[in-house]
């Protein structure tokens, strides 16, 4: 059956990455940070949200058979 | 205070990604679904740590969440009852005693354990019983999801309802079961990712938890409670006067950590459905142990941000605010929208409005998985169309009844939530009346697997008789100030409980003492209808112990429910 690792693993890097890249885009436009307290919460979201949908997608079984295949 | 939220594009973008993989989930599972057996219980081939967050996923819906968020701001850290006391000894209980039997005995259903335990008239009350529940239970989410949607996105009410039950009629259809666990799964990864960054947010803004209780004691004591009423969970439980939740410790023991959550955790088939989708004995008794743990944390994600919400008020500086009904009073269910609005930039707030679509869609795909399988095993197989013993032939059948079964569970939750919109009150009602059923429900299996000497027509009797002592006793009370009957005292009002928590502990304490009573005294006079043998696999004394010694010590079931005691204990003590 089909390993759930792997789809939560592609949807929340694609949810990591689009909101990484909203983040970036945002640097030095500091005014629109001032009502959520001067962080750049998108950013950092962002990246925690792309690191658990990799890690997710390394230990899922379609990725960890690649793996295998190219190490053969 | 406006409701609106300002989404951008990339909210609606973070959306649309999701759409896609709920629908895509449903599109790959669909080869899988080849009987019955796969589309209805997901061919008992589900990961035990699947089923597990599936099994806590169910029961964190989006009304739920913004509930518990509201119970937070107004009873403060006790609201934790109902995530450690109130379910953790129930799940643990599950696990280490019931499960064996719901999983071993090869029932597709609890309802369907009655009937082997018992007798097919005790099956079928439950079963029609839960039916309309289930169905109950899903249009009253459909409607609150589309006046959330209209109230929060302006999205048009008829457009949202039909739209989100578009798609979940379609992965629900496509890959029955399954489907509706593995979109558990991915809802509650999103709920915790998406509200995570509004928690952490929310936390430091009013200085961490040291900060909290420093600006929470004036509010607290301006209310008559002491400085730290809201931040202790049994400090305050010695009498029912000085703690915000109105009931003593007690009460909370015996209604809430015994009766309610019992009958909640270990019989409601829409939460052990997902343990008995399990792919084997050991992994369906992992499952609760499992779905334990990130249980007992999910409070301070939803219910420490609602104490936080009570400090945001009284302070003029925060600007934060609730909107209100219209008696001017706040609505508290509000509260989680309201943090999510004012603490989240577009981006992550896409992700966060994202959380709470997920579970209300979730939570609907669950209640009409459910319903399906109760359906079509314990109504249509039983009572329409009986097995005709040709395999191939019943299997392609009753997957079709199945899947029919999906289309008409969507279209009348759909009506449901349309009656709910018209006659909100007549809804509630019928829904709290419903869900008396699961403390009688419980007395009867617990007395069913654990005392060989009960009898069928005492557990039906039990069973009915529970449930018509639960109407009785809600008909005669009414919390205080309840201003409709929906609330109670429709018969008469003659006994007044300070809250409505109150009520509902000692509805359910006398409806479960009430079938236990008729159950056990029934039984007693009534001649034993089953032999040892035919008990074998349905009762505890009568079925040979489980041999765990194969399974390494770590991973056996009562190595977890060790760890999962151990962490609730301290919790408890942590936030005593």
């Amino acid at each position: 059956m089909l390993d759930i690792r792997f789809p939560i693993g592609l949807m929340f890097s694609i949810f990591g990455l689009i909101i990484t890249i909203y983040g970036l885009a945002a640097i030095g436009h500091d005014a629109m940070y001032v009502r959520l307290l001067g962080v750049n919460v998108n950013l950092i979201s962002g990246i925690c949200t792309l690191t658990f949908g990799l890690v997710m997608l390394f230990f899922s079984d379609p990725v960890r058979k690649l793996l295998k295949k190219k190490n053969v | 205070m406006d409701t609106k939220f300002a989404l951008g594009g990339i909210d609606y973008l973070v959306m649309a990604v999701y759409f896609l993989f709920v629908l895509g989930i449903g599109w790959a599972l669909k080869k899988y679904m080849k009987n019955a057996s796969a589309f209805l219980e997901a061919g008992r081939s589900i990961p035990a740590w699947v089923a597990g967050l599936a099994f806590i996923s169910t029961n964190l819906g989006a009304l739920e969440v913004m509930g518990m968020t509201g119970s937070g701001l107004k009873y403060g850290m006790l609201t934790t009852h109902f995530y450690w006391i109130g379910a953790i000894p129930a799940m643990v209980f599950l696990a280490l005693f019931m499960m064996r039997f719901y999983y071993g005995s090869k029932a597709r259903s609890v309802p369907e354990y009655l009937k082997l335990r018992f007798n097919e008239k005790t099956r079928g009350l439950n079963a029609i019983l839960f039916a309309v529940m289930t169905v109950l239970a899903s249009g009253i989410s459909m409607y609150a999801l589309a006046l959330l949607l209209e109230n929060v996105l302006g999205w048009n009410f008829n457009i949202s309802l039909f739209a989100s039950a578009a798609i979940v009629l379609a992965y629900t259809y496509l890959g029955g079961l399954s489907s509706a666990i593995y979109n558990e799964v991915l809802q509650f990864f999103i709920i915790v990712i998406g509200l995570m960054p509004m928690a952490i947010l929310v936390m430091s803004d009013v200085g961490g938890w040291n900060g909290l209780q420093t600006s929470l004691a004036p509010i607290v004591e301006g209310k008559g409670f002491a400085g730290d009423a809201w931040t202790s969970t049994w400090k305050y439980t010695a009498s029912a006067s000085g703690n915000p939740l109105g009931v003593a410790w007690y009460g909370i023991f015996a209604g809430l950590g015994f009766v309610l959550s019992f009958g909640y955790w270990c019989t409601n088939f829409l939460i052990v459905q997902r343990a008995m989708a399990a792919e084997s004995m050991t992994a369906a008794r992992k499952v609760p142990l499992i779905g334990a743990v990130p249980k007992m944390f999910i409070p301070f994600l939803i219910i420490v941000p609602g104490i936080a919400a009570l400090v945001l008020m009284n302070d003029p500086l925060k600007g934060f605010a609730l909107p209100l009904n219209n008696a001017g009073q706040p609505i508290y269910d509000y509260t989680i929208i309201m943090l999510l609005k004012q603490y989240l930039p577009a981006g992550v707030l896409g992700l966060g409005v994202t959380a709470l679509l997920a579970s209300f869609m979730s939570g609907m795909a669950g209640n009409v998985s459910a319903f399906n399988t109760v359906w079509t095993y314990d109504i249509y197989q039983s009572y329409i169309r009986p097995v005709t013993g040709n395999k191939d032939a019943d299997d392609r059948h009753y997957l079709k009844v199945g899947k029919m079964a999906t289309i008409f569970g969507v279209l009348v939750s759909i009506a449901a939530a349309y009656i709910a919109s018209k006659f909100g009150n007549i809804m509630d009602f019928l829904q709290t009346i419903f869900s008396m059923i699961n403390a009688p429900l419980f007395a009867v299996i617990f007395l069913g697997m654990f005392w060989k000497r009960s009898t069928g027509n005492a557990a039906f009797t039990g069973l009915l008789g529970g449930f018509l002592i639960a109407l009785l006793h809600h008909g005669l009370s009414v919390p205080e100030g309840a201003t409709t009957l929906v609330k109670g005292g429709w018969i008469a009002p003659l006994i007044t409980y300070p809250v409505e928590m109150a009520q509902n502990f000692w509805t359910a304490i006398y409806a479960f003492s009430a079938a236990t009573l008729l159950t056990v005294i029934l039984s007693l006079l009534a001649k034993r209808t089953k032999s040892d043998d035919e008990l074998n696999g349905l009762v505890y004394s009568m079925t040979p112990k489980l041999d765990d010694s194969a399974v390494l010590w770590y991973k056996r079931p009562w190595f977890l429910a060790v760890i999962v005691g151990i962490i609730m204990i301290v919790l408890s003590i942590l936030f005593w």
